[in-house]
């Protein structure tokens, strides 16, 4: 009851635009993937053609085995949240519930009341009259109350209030877990959402930059720190995607996992070496000029 | 509640090792699930499971089918030995090591411990088996610091 995806070279123009050029990824059934990238780097067109509301350029979509474009099956089982709710905002959410109840066949009506009730939202309402942040809040209720075996939230966070996020990231968790599904979360909010995902894809101008399973990014990246000769001397050879100096000691990024003996090797020569945190290698790795 | 240093799945993996050393998980007990792990702390369940894993191939915990995870009869011994090997070359060492870099002769720090070491049985009770609790051998702070931190402030407080 949890669809993966396949894409393969997949394409999407508008005019003469490509949002997505030659991207390939694979999505796991089952799991809880992230979906991260600047501004502009096809995360919202993808998610578009995961749902079927937008038809590819060029390439294969597959979800579940099948082309989801016209698919009934398929569209059945895929739910896409877009920024700020994705729902009919001029009818009450009351009736938007009733509808999804009959619509989609695994809607869990008493998970969206209690929902409805964790976010303050009065069902009486329409999203129209709300703001921002609860309508995106609404959009929550409606995606995980939904259990689609393919769940995609595009920003679903925007407006929300730290503690709506937090008690959104914990509804998923406690849902996810006594449902298990493949849920995709876009979000520019790394450092709060990292520890959510089990698999992490990184999207850059158009194509897949990495796919790696969250774990594995941890260890990925390493921050050498020392005098500056010996850092030098040590990172050379290796990718270095951020250089700092301060006096006489220097700070290097490398994109680049150590081996026991590259770390023994680092502490033979006096250096300090420590992690680098998600949100910094996102922000190296895809940053356009080096950041200083 | 987690630091960015190691992954997740070893963090947790200590912090069990931590638990049941210290006594506050029993041996035959019952660890939290998989489900409760991740909603507790907010982590992906996956991570959660990937602790277990790691922990039931180490023999220290052990898996009732369809009831859960339990501590291993030999866990604690088992951890105590693997800590205690540990101590010299993970907290030792690197105290020398430090020492040496700041000038410190050894016969000061053996003279510190053992003020340490009878404090802490006054205030703790007997030294023996306690010297493996997590508290007194931390992963990776420096044992300087926990000597510092200890030591009256000679300059009346202002550090």
């Amino acid at each position: 009851m949890s669809f993966g995806v396949e894409i393969r070279d997949l394409t999407v123009r508008y005019g003469r635009t490509a949002a997505l050029e030659g991207a390939s990824l694979t999505l796991a059934p089952g799991a809880i993937h992230g979906l991260l990238g600047r501004n502009g780097s096809g995360k919202t067109t993808l998610l578009s053609v995961l749902a079927a509301f937008r038809r590819p350029s060029a390439g294969q979509v597959l979800v579940d085995g099948e082309d989801p474009w016209e698919n009934p099956r398929v569209m059945a089982g895929t739910c896409l949240v877009r920024e700020s709710g994705d729902v009919e905002v001029d009818t009450a959410m009351r009736d938007t519930l009733e509808y999804l109840e009959g619509a989609r066949p695994h809607f869990d009506r008493d998970l969206a009341e209690r929902l409805m009730d964790t976010f303050e939202l009065d069902p009486r309402r329409k999203p129209t009259k709300l703001s921002r942040g609860k309508r995106s809040a609404f959009g929550a209720v409606v995606g995980l109350a939904t259990r689609a075996e393919l769940t995609l939230f595009d920003e679903v966070y925007l407006g929300m209030d730290a503690p709506s996020r937090y008690a959104f990231y914990d509804a998923l968790l406690e849902d996810y877990v006594e449902h298990p599904r493949t849920i995709v979360l876009s979000s520019h909010l790394i450092e709060e959402i990292e520890r959510l995902l089990e698999h992490v894809v990184i999207l850059d101008r158009g194509g897949v930059l990495l796919a790696e399973d969250a774990d594995v990014l941890g260890s990925r990246g390493a921050r050498v720190t020392g005098p500056g000769p010996a850092v030098d001397a040590f990172v050379a050879g290796r990718r270095v995607l951020r250089r700092e100096h301060l006096g006489p000691t220097v700070q290097a990024t490398v994109d680049d996992t150590l081996d026991e003996t590259a770390r023994a090797e680092a502490s033979a020569a006096g250096l300090e070496v420590g992690p680098v945190d998600l949100q910094s290698l996102v922000v190296h790795l895809t940053a356009k000029e080096p950041v200083r | 509640m987690f630091d960015g240093r190691d992954p997740i799945y070893l963090q947790i993996a200590d912090r069990i090792r931590t638990e049941i050393l210290n006594g506050s998980l029993r041996e035959e007990e019952q660890v939290m699930s998989t489900t409760q792990y991740a909603t507790t702390y907010r982590i992906n369940p996956a991570t959660a499971a990937k602790a277990f894993a790691e922990l039931v191939d180490e023999g220290v915990l052990y898996k009732r089918r369809g009831v859960g995870m339990f501590v291993s009869p030999e866990a604690r011994e088992q951890l105590l030995a693997g800590r205690r090997e540990r101590f010299f070359a993970d907290v030792l060492a690197p105290l020398v090591a430090e020492a040496r870099v700041l000038g410190i002769p050894l016969a000061e720090i053996v003279d510190r411990l053992r003020q340490l070491d009878e404090e802490a049985a006054t205030t703790a009770g007997p030294a023996v088996g306690r010297t493996t609790t997590p508290e007194l051998v931390p992963d990776r702070a420096t044992p300087q610091d926990a000597v510092l931190e200890d030591a009256p402030l000679e300059d009346g407080g202002v550090r």
